[in-house]
């Protein structure tokens, strides 16, 4: 039991951060109206992203060092999970540009170079389909993995802070940050990285041991 | 040390280079590729302004750089590849795939640009710019489905499985490409066209620095 306590932290920090972020009074700007509160949901999401792509990587590094099975099993799991979170992210992203921008799929640039990015990482869980061979399949799905990685970083990082783009937080749309002067959202924004991650970091642990059970004769 | 290095790669372009020379079946087909589908645009829409053809032009480059460079892999046989694994280190291997499959794109490039001005028009006034973007988008793009049809060729041979992983990846490349061209068709101030230059070199390295670092991982088997 004492090894689970973070789970239950998880659960209570989630449960302050869906009812406070329905009801905390949060700074009206421009034409967000109350559409705000998605940023509760949405840019967490994104932080799940990336830490589990992070996880991922950094397996397959390590399973190109040693070459050592579990680590790939670590890699995928951790990779579906990312991009699980990673739809999550485009959805609620989606959604909420659906009432702010006026259209689901404007030709944004950060909205078109995510969802370029996510492609990259659903063609790596099809290119693990693909391999029947389990041995040369960890070790081209963990060169693919790593040149995903390098790609994802200018795609969603690099690249939509030089051009322009009508998100919250780049060249001419100012981020959230500045209107939230009593701080009332950062209140419940950085209790949401936490939960979020510590739920995506969960589910990641369950995926694992569901993948070493199905590995279970190799692993012994 | 250096100079075998060196030495090993030239004679492998070398080899690539007779090869497609001997069996001349590869550079017609993908010659012939060319002329049908722009012919074939040609016959459905004439001559379309410039907004439509630089956006057929990259396409028609796009699916010319799969058809050449899947099958610089895909035609080495695996007793072929065990015996260059005992021959060279796996790094002059690529780094020669790489400058011939560059040379191979930079021609096609080449009579892709003829064939469209032949059938479709020319609506590009800044000529030697345009020529230098299609070069740069030659290399870039033989570069990337390069280290891609490494991955496939490991994977049985699939050549599905490089379309499923390139296309993603070559998409902001392509939108990069084609922003750029624009200066070539009408007199515009486009800023940041400097910043866009900078970014595509600098994918350009980063694959090839990946495919260097990464490729003698795909060749052990």
């Amino acid at each position: 039991m004492a090894k689970h306590w973070w789970k239950a932290l998880t659960v209570l920090i989630l449960i302050y951060v869906i009812i406070k972020g329905f009801t905390i009074d949060i700074p009206i700007i421009g034409t967000n109206g109350q559409s705000s509160r998605g940023l509760f949901f949405h840019v967490p999401m994104w932080i799940c992203m990336y830490t589990m792509f992070t996880i991922s990587v950094v397996n397959s590094l390590l399973y190109l060092n040693k070459y050592d099975l579990r680590k790939d099993a670590l890699a995928s799991a951790a990779a579906s999970v990312g991009v699980f979170f990673g739809i999550l992210g485009f959805a609620t992203g989606t959604l909420w540009a659906t009432y702010t921008w006026g259209g689901s799929f404007t030709r944004d640039p950060k909205q078109m170079l995510t969802a370029v990015a996510l492609m990259i990482y659903m063609a790596y869980l099809v290119l693990r389909m693909s391999i029947p061979d389990i041995d040369k399949r960890a070790r081209i799905s963990a060169v693919f993995n790593i040149f995903a990685f390098a790609l994802l970083i200018p795609l969603t990082y690099i690249i939509p802070r030089m051009v322009d783009s009508l998100h919250p937080g780049s060249a001419t749309t100012p981020g959230f940050a500045s209107s939230d002067t009593d701080n009332n959202m950062k209140r419940v924004l950085y209790p949401a990285f936490i939960g979020w991650t510590l739920l995506s970091v969960w589910i990641y642990t369950l995926l694992v041991r569901y993948k070493k059970l199905e590995l279970k004769n190799i692993f012994k | 040390m250096k100079s075998t290095a060196i030495r090993q790669t030239l004679t492998l372009v070398k080899k690539d280079i007779l090869l497609e020379l001997r069996q001349k079946y590869a550079f017609y087909g993908i010659l012939l590729y060319i002329i049908s589908t722009v012919f074939v645009i040609n016959l459905m829409i004439d001559k379309p302004e410039e907004k439509i053809w630089n956006a057929l032009f990259w396409v028609v480059q796009l699916f010319v750089a799969v058809n050449a460079i899947a099958k610089s892999f895909l035609q080495e046989s695996r007793g072929r590849l065990l015996y260059f694994y005992s021959l060279v280190h796996p790094r002059n291997f690529i780094v020669a795939k790489l400058i011939y499959n560059i040379v191979l794109m930079a021609i096609m490039s080449l009579i892709t640009l003829v064939c469209c001005i032949m059938f479709l028009g020319n609506p590009v006034i800044n000529f030697w710019y345009f020529l230098g973007v299609i070069m740069l988008g030659g290399i870039s793009l033989s570069l990337l489905f390069t280290m891609l049809a490494a991955i496939a060729a490991q994977a049985n041979q699939n050549a599905a499985l490089m379309a499923i992983m390139g296309f993603p990846i070559m998409l902001p490349l392509l939108m990069m490409l084609s922003s750029i061209a624009k200066s070539s068709f009408i007199t515009v101030y486009q800023p940041g066209l400097p910043k866009m230059f900078l970014m595509l070199a600098s994918m350009d390295v980063l694959i090839i620095a990946l495919s260097m670092v990464l490729f003698p991982f795909l060749w052990k088997d």
